[in-house]
């Protein structure tokens, strides 16, 4: 890691990278494409496509299971991937990391276990009104269930969460602080480190919904001190399919399995069944057997590359494209606060986020149009939907020329 | 500006969507329903009048939208006014029909109406667009049979 991190310490080179990037390479509807809805989902670099097929041509098997060549290959790779997000994370150990579908999966999953077995009716769970649905509704399910309570945090109107509007709801009954790391729609950066130590002066755990985050920042959960941190690997560069929970080791070891099946189990009889260990306790079934080390090969590639680099050439982008986009009339950027990452909700006095969408899709320019999975915020912003332009580590100062180019189309569409 | 835009958003459309008619409640309406489209936050409620013949005398309706959604709105209450309840029926289908790319197959005597309507077949060659173009009119079916609450998805 070190050594990949030496060798990148030339100047950031975006054309460089963005030739990393088959997909960037071709084009949609007859235009090169401008790729700016990283947010939702990120592009894969060939890295990523090639260790994924490559499993498949060369090291395929199931894993934990087969007493034979490949399959030991196929169990070696998958767990190696384990140590590689382990290193991500700074977890403390290599069991603590938990591979999901994604990071919805990785919340359920602490909803349906923790929640189910140590939350009792009348605790309280902390939310922000900046979450994404997946952040809102597994703990809405748990309280028709257990009758808990959700408090949710309110968001200032530049986009900010500060720590005294969490720490404002924080009660002897609040059991679960669970906030997003940095919001999918405003870019807005939590301040999780603080949360984190308010919440457990409090006596409560902590869930980071780290789905936005990984990309554009370094994280430390010991750091930290997260007792779960939730991310996706398709938003990090890597295959879709495969999600991370990170969770303390006393945490895991004390919460029933999510589901049962194979691969889970220590022994089995018609009576009883014992769970096995960490991680496998939490891993029912086969799992993304050619994902996962195509996620480990994403993690190398960000590395690589510098996650602080990435950021502050993403900061660069935000800045120029925040810049240009706020002196076009009548366009209003909702989530203004500076500690952002490189995320622009916007509005146009003029058109709908979905016809500015359509313009901008023919002009090549993708963008995201609609509520964003965070149907509260919108209500918050008083906007039905929003759209989104949303910066990742290929994009380049030109896909923010052609962005304000086609917003300036749209205005001159319908803006009369 | 592409053909392809231009397609789509024909010049009607633009000025409908930017000075929708008949925007308004009906204080004295006797059927209305809500529809939404939760994909783009679109919401709208259409009311009718209808009065003992089965006349539609006025219809309206309220709620903000994309252009395509708004300017639909306003057509539809253009040119159903007046008619029956089973020519709005007829004309929904045909409706549906040109917004969808499928057989539009159009009595004689809603000729005209149908002919004000075509400005919206620019959305057959955008899926995600076809509900906005649809969602009044889905509202509107609602309307008649008294069902409260429609969705597009
Ligand atoms: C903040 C946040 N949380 C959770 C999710 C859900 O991620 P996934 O759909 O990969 O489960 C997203 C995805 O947009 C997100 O932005």
């Amino acid at each position: 890691m070190i050594i990949a991190k030496a060798e990148a310490r030339g100047a950031y080179d975006v054309e460089r990278i963005r030739a990393d990037f088959p997909i960037l390479g071709r084009p949609v509807r007859g235009r090169p494409l401008i790729y700016l809805d990283s947010t939702a989902s990120a592009q894969k670099p060939q890295s990523v496509i090639d260790a994924e097929s490559e499993i498949y041509a060369t090291e395929y098997a199931n894993i934990h299971r087969g007493l034979y060549y490949l399959s030991e290959r196929a169990t070696e790779r998958y767990e190696a991937s384990r140590r590689t997000v382990q290193r991500f994370l700074n977890a403390r150990h290599a069991h603590e990391v938990i591979f999901t579908r994604n990071t919805t999966e990785s919340i359920n999953l602490v909803a349906a276990t923790y929640g189910r077995r140590f939350l009792q009716p009348g605790d309280e769970i902390v939310i922000t009104g900046l979450e994404h649905h997946s952040n809102i509704v597994p703990w809405q399910l748990l309280r028709e269930e257990r009758g808990i309570v959700i408090k949710v945090a309110p968001v200032a109107d530049d986009g900010d969460v500060p720590l005294e509007a969490i720490t404002g709801l924080l009660t002897p009954r609040t059991k679960l602080v669970s906030v997003a790391h940095i919001s999918n729609v405003l870019g807005t950066i939590l301040p999780v480190a603080e949360i984190i130590r308010a919440a457990h002066a409090a006596g409560a755990k902590v869930l980071i919904d780290g789905a936005q985050a990984v990309m554009h920042l370094p994280v430390d959960v010991q750091a930290l001190d997260a007792d779960f941190y939730a991310f996706s690997a398709h938003k990090l560069y890597g295959p879709t399919g495969v999600g991370v929970l990170y969770g303390k080791e006393d945490l895991l070891n004390a919460m029933p399995p999510y589901q049962g099946g194979g691969d889970m189990i220590r022994t089995v009889t018609f009576e009883k069944s014992t769970w096995a260990p960490l991680p496998q306790k939490f891993e029912a079934g086969t799992p993304a057997i050619a994902q996962v080390p195509a996620l480990a090969a994403a993690i190398d590639y960000v590395t690589a590359l510098g996650l602080d680099r990435i950021a502050s050439h993403e900061n660069n982008l935000l800045a120029y494209a925040s810049e240009r986009l706020a002196a076009v009339p009548g366009l209003r950027i909702i989530g203004t606060t500076p500690h952002k990452a490189a995320v622009i909700s916007f509005a146009l006095d003029c058109a709908h986020p979905h016809d500015i969408a359509q313009v901008l899709d023919n002009a090549g320019v993708a963008v995201r149009a609609g509520h964003h999975c965070a149907q509260p915020l919108m209500e918050r912003f008083g906007v039905p939907a929003t759209a989104r332009a949303s910066f990742g580590l290929y994009n380049n100062r030109a896909d923010v020329d052609a962005l304000v180019a086609a917003v300036t189309k749209v205005q001159e569409l319908f803006g009369q | 500006m592409s053909d392809d835009l231009r397609d789509l958003y024909q010049e009607v459309i633009l000025d409908h969507g930017r000075h929708p008619r008949n925007r308004r409640m009906i204080e004295d309406a006797n059927h209305h329903a809500r529809g939404e489209n939760p994909l783009c936050g679109d919401k709208l409620i259409v009311f009718l009048k209808i009065n003992a013949d089965g006349v539609i005398e006025d219809v309206s309706f309220e709620g903000q939208g994309c252009a395509i959604s708004t300017a639909s709105a306003s057509l539809m209450t253009e040119v159903i006014v007046g008619k029956s309840e089973k020519q709005a029926e007829e004309l929904f289908a045909s409706f549906h029909a040109l917004a969808t790319g499928g057989e539009v197959e159009s009595s004689e005597e809603l000729e005209d109406e149908m002919d004000r309507l075509h400005v919206l077949a620019g959305v057959r060659d955008y899926p995600v667009r076809v509900k906005c173009a649809t969602l009044a009119w889905h509202t509107l079916v609602a309307a008649l049979k008294d069902e409260q609450k429609v969705t597009t998805e």
